[in-house]
């Protein structure tokens, strides 16, 4: 059998090099990019691609690459679909001198598939804000790395916040909550916490599942009216958003009484409703819309040269801005990893350790110029989300405002539902847990 | 002038009624099985094996299963993910709750209950037929779809509804390198295949074809409806449990219900219409053709270095392959196995056609 690896092994380098002759000189770094800039989910999928495609051009052109190291990168196109997504894995982790650093899957349905061959592969899956939630815990899932915030996080802080609201979680009780969610792993994956939280505070709650890709929605809308619930959470993609809010104006259900998850408040979603969106909630996820000195440095060095990859006016939205984040943490991985494994391009395995000791401070996102756009993120091989707090914003017509927050998600909920998570998955996989703490 | 018959005697009926009565097809054949068993694990590369040859086997499998169905029972189903979906299941709940069996036995016992269920949702192919048949069997897959999204005992309360499994285990042999998958899966098509290939060849077969070509003819000379039509519903449906099964746990890994929606229904569809109703080689090359050319079309641009954007080569990809199916509809309706029969009967003729 390790005859067979080799020569298999022997024969990736050979097809890598063969068809990466052009990216094959020493010195870089090769960033795949899985994008979906085609299907129903593209007015969402540009933008977050625009972002993260654009900071790894800033890297090169104002700083040379990380520490001299150059960033190459290559999109592939998945349209959200599992199988392409596989196959996009596929065909872009051997190339590059070094191989891929780490993928950004851009879609819960495709992290559930690559999670599986991530360890045997030895490169680090980052989900900034979305995939498994119990992929915080980093002795089972040692290549995954949700950062930023999960979907029990984002649950968590919106009943937190409706606690709030109402004067005390305690006031919950007797209240009703509809999720009308986008019937996938995605949608699915707040269900649990919220049924715990539910147990707690007695609310009741409602699961309203919207069949891909959501353009169909009257069914679900009516099943409001009859309900009337309380509050509306919306954990919706692509299309489905805006339909959803549509949906809503429709059926006159109030749009302030409706919070989306972070993936369902973008200009996008709200602007096809026009007027009819005001009022509206989501979550912001680490960077909100706007404007800071690294957007500066942007247009400066990037847009100027007629280099950037969407239109200029894009810039700052709040997918663009969290596809810059995503690309600046992964960056910042890889920098720190070159703390120990040296200046140079560095393997998948070595990015993994970058980003369990991912530790970027206040001081390092204002010398990035992510002043005000970013939290701190520090993770550790127990807790690879690395932080998990996120603010609520409205939208008034015209621009996202923040309103309220930031909260933290209450890890003494969370925590324990991780830990048997976890364990069930170690156990269906017949997975050993890595002692926390030895590498 | 190579591929010519003209001396090959045969004396006995079992030497006429070989699989393949042709000597150089014969040769031709140990040749490709040499090469697909001995050659290709060690010479292809990951990619290949991750994303074309794997996918390629289990669909293929699923192809033959719907063609037996389609192509040589005439009985439309667009509802054949479901079934592939019922094998995938079935296969995650016996390894979960009966851990000691071995998987060759998981994999007979779902494809056995994806036959059950196919076969439920046959019957009401005793009473209507073409389209109105067809839209029955959509029945089957919105049923499925639902009822593993909904019921949760299937994928053991998961909290997203995705299921994950453990590498398959075969007698000690962990196949977990993409290498032994695929000669794994490719032992499993090529014993399926041959299967396949003596069923139809034989009364089961003939009683399919006999029903496909005009049921009351067929009921006249003593063919029962009820026995044809539901022993091919039963059988394609084992066929495409198996591959369902084989597609879970050998090539996802983990999944959950949408692998097995509707596109990949039509999907197989497409594949045995462009391959080839009634012809088992014909869900090769229909397999073939759909998994395979999306991916070349996509990567095309990128190969030849022509600077293009990921959403140009997406929508490129879709026109030319929308394009290529018409075309090859127009060009031959029978499918490609009909192309490659008529190169064969060219061959034979070669370099002296009448």
């Amino acid at each position: 059998m390790k005859a067979k690896t080799g020569l298999l092994c022997a024969a990736i380098v050979a097809a890598a090099t063969a068809s990466g002759a052009a990216l094959a000189q020493a010195n870089e770094q090769f960033f795949p990019v899985l994008v979906y800039r085609t299907g129903p989910y593209a007015p969402n999928g540009v933008p977050f691609a625009n972002g993260y495609v654009d900071y790894l051009k800033l890297v090169n052109a104002r700083d040379g690459g990380i520490n001299g190291v150059k960033i190459t990168f290559e999109e592939c196109e998945t349209g959200y679909a599992t199988d392409r997504g596989v196959e996009c894995y596929e065909r872009l982790k051997g190339k590059g001198p070094t191989g891929a650093t780490a993928f950004h899957p851009l879609s819960t349905g495709i992290t559930f598939a690559v999670t599986d061959k991530a360890p045997g592969d030895r490169i680090p899956i980052i989900t900034a804000g979305y995939g498994r939630a119990d992929s915080v815990d980093g002795s089972v899932f040692s290549w995954n790395f949700p950062l930023g915030g999960t979907y029990w996080s984002a649950a968590d802080i919106l009943i937190q916040h409706l606690g709030k609201l109402n004067g005390g979680l305690d006031k919950l009780s007797g209240k009703k909550i509809a999720l009308v969610y986008h019937d996938s792993p995605y949608g699915k994956e707040p269900i649990a916490l919220l049924q715990e939280r539910a147990k707690m505070h007695k609310y009741e709650l409602l699961l309203l599942p919207v069949t891909h890709p959501g353009v169909e929605q009257k069914a679900t809308w009516l099943q409001i009216r009859q309900q009337r619930p309380d509050y509306v959470f919306l954990w919706g993609w692509g299309v489905m958003n805006s339909t959803s809010i549509k949906e809503a104006v429709a059926t006159g259900y109030p749009r302030d009484k409706m919070y989306g998850v972070w993936w369902s408040g973008a200009e996008p979603d709200v602007t096809p409703a026009g007027d009819g969106s005001k009022g509206y909630h989501a979550l912001q996820f680490l960077a909100g819309a706007g404007q800071g000195q690294v957007h500066k440095d942007l247009l400066r060095h990037v847009y100027d040269k007629g280099e950037g990859t969407g239109n200029k006016e894009d810039v700052g939205q709040v997918l663009y801005n969290r596809g810059l984040v995503s690309a600046m943490m992964t960056v910042e991985a890889v920098r720190q990893a070159q703390t120990k494994y040296g200046k140079k391009p560095l393997k998948g395995e070595e990015v993994r350790w970058g980003l369990e000791n991912l530790s970027i401070d206040a001081g390092t996102i204002k010398k990035l110029g992510f002043e005000g756009y970013m939290t701190p993120v520090k993770t550790s091989c127990g807790d690879h989300e690395g932080a998990r707090t996120a603010g609520v914003q409205t939208w008034d017509g015209k621009k996202w405002n923040h309103t309220a927050g930031p909260y933290e998600a209450d890890m003494k909920i969370i925590g324990p539902m991780i830990k048997a998570s976890a364990e069930k998955y170690a156990s269906e996989k017949k997975l050993t847990r890595q002692e926390c703490g030895k590498n | 002038m190579l591929y010519r018959e003209n001396g090959q005697f045969k004396s006995t009926y079992r030497a006429d009624q070989q699989m393949l009565p042709i000597v150089q097809d014969r040769w031709l054949m140990l040749a490709l099985l040499a090469v697909a068993f001995l050659v290709v694990p060690f010479a292809a590369s990951n990619y290949l094996f991750l994303s074309i040859l794997i996918p390629f086997l289990i669909l293929t499998l699923a192809a033959i299963g719907l063609n037996l169905l389609v192509g040589y029972c005439g009985q439309i189903s667009i509802g054949h993910a479901a079934f592939m979906a019922v094998g995938a299941y079935a296969a995650y709940n016996l390894v979960l709750r009966v851990p000691q069996l071995n998987f060759l036995v998981v994999l007979v016992l779902a494809g056995l209950i994806a036959a059950a269920v196919g076969m439920l949702f046959g019957i009401p192919s005793l009473r209507i037929k073409g389209l109105y048949l067809a839209v029955a069997t959509l029945a089957a897959q919105f049923f499925m779809d639902w009822l593993f999204a909904r019921v949760k005992w299937f994928t053991d309360y998961a909290h997203s509804g995705s299921v994950s499994t453990a590498p398959v285990e075969l007698f000690g042999w962990r196949i977990d390198t993409p290498s032994e998958k695929y000669v794994f899966l490719l032992g499993v098509l090529v014993v399926f295949t041959v299967l396949a290939k003596n069923l139809v060849r034989g009364h089961i077969g003939r009683a399919w074809m006999a029903t496909r070509d005009m049921d009351v003819a067929a009921e006249v000379i003593g063919i029962r409806p009820v026995y044809a039509k539901l022993t091919a519903f039963g059988v394609s449906s084992f066929y495409c449990g198996v591959a369902g099964a084989l597609w879970g746990f050998v090539h996802l890994g983990s999944w959950e219900p949408l692998a097995f929606n509707l596109t990949v229904s039509l999907n197989l569809l497409f594949m045995i219409i462009i391959g080839g109703m009634g012809s088992v080689l014909g869900s090769y090359f229909g397999a073939a053709f759909i998994i395979m050319l999306p991916i070349l079309l996509n990567q095309i641009p990128l190969l030849l270095g022509v600077p293009i954007s990921t959403a140009m080569a997406a929508h490129l990809e879709f026109m030319i392959f929308g394009a290529l199916i018409i075309f090859f509809l127009i060009v031959e309706p029978n499918g490609l196995a009909r192309l490659w029969a008529i190169g064969k009967e060219k061959l034979r003729l070669w370099p002296f056609p009448h």
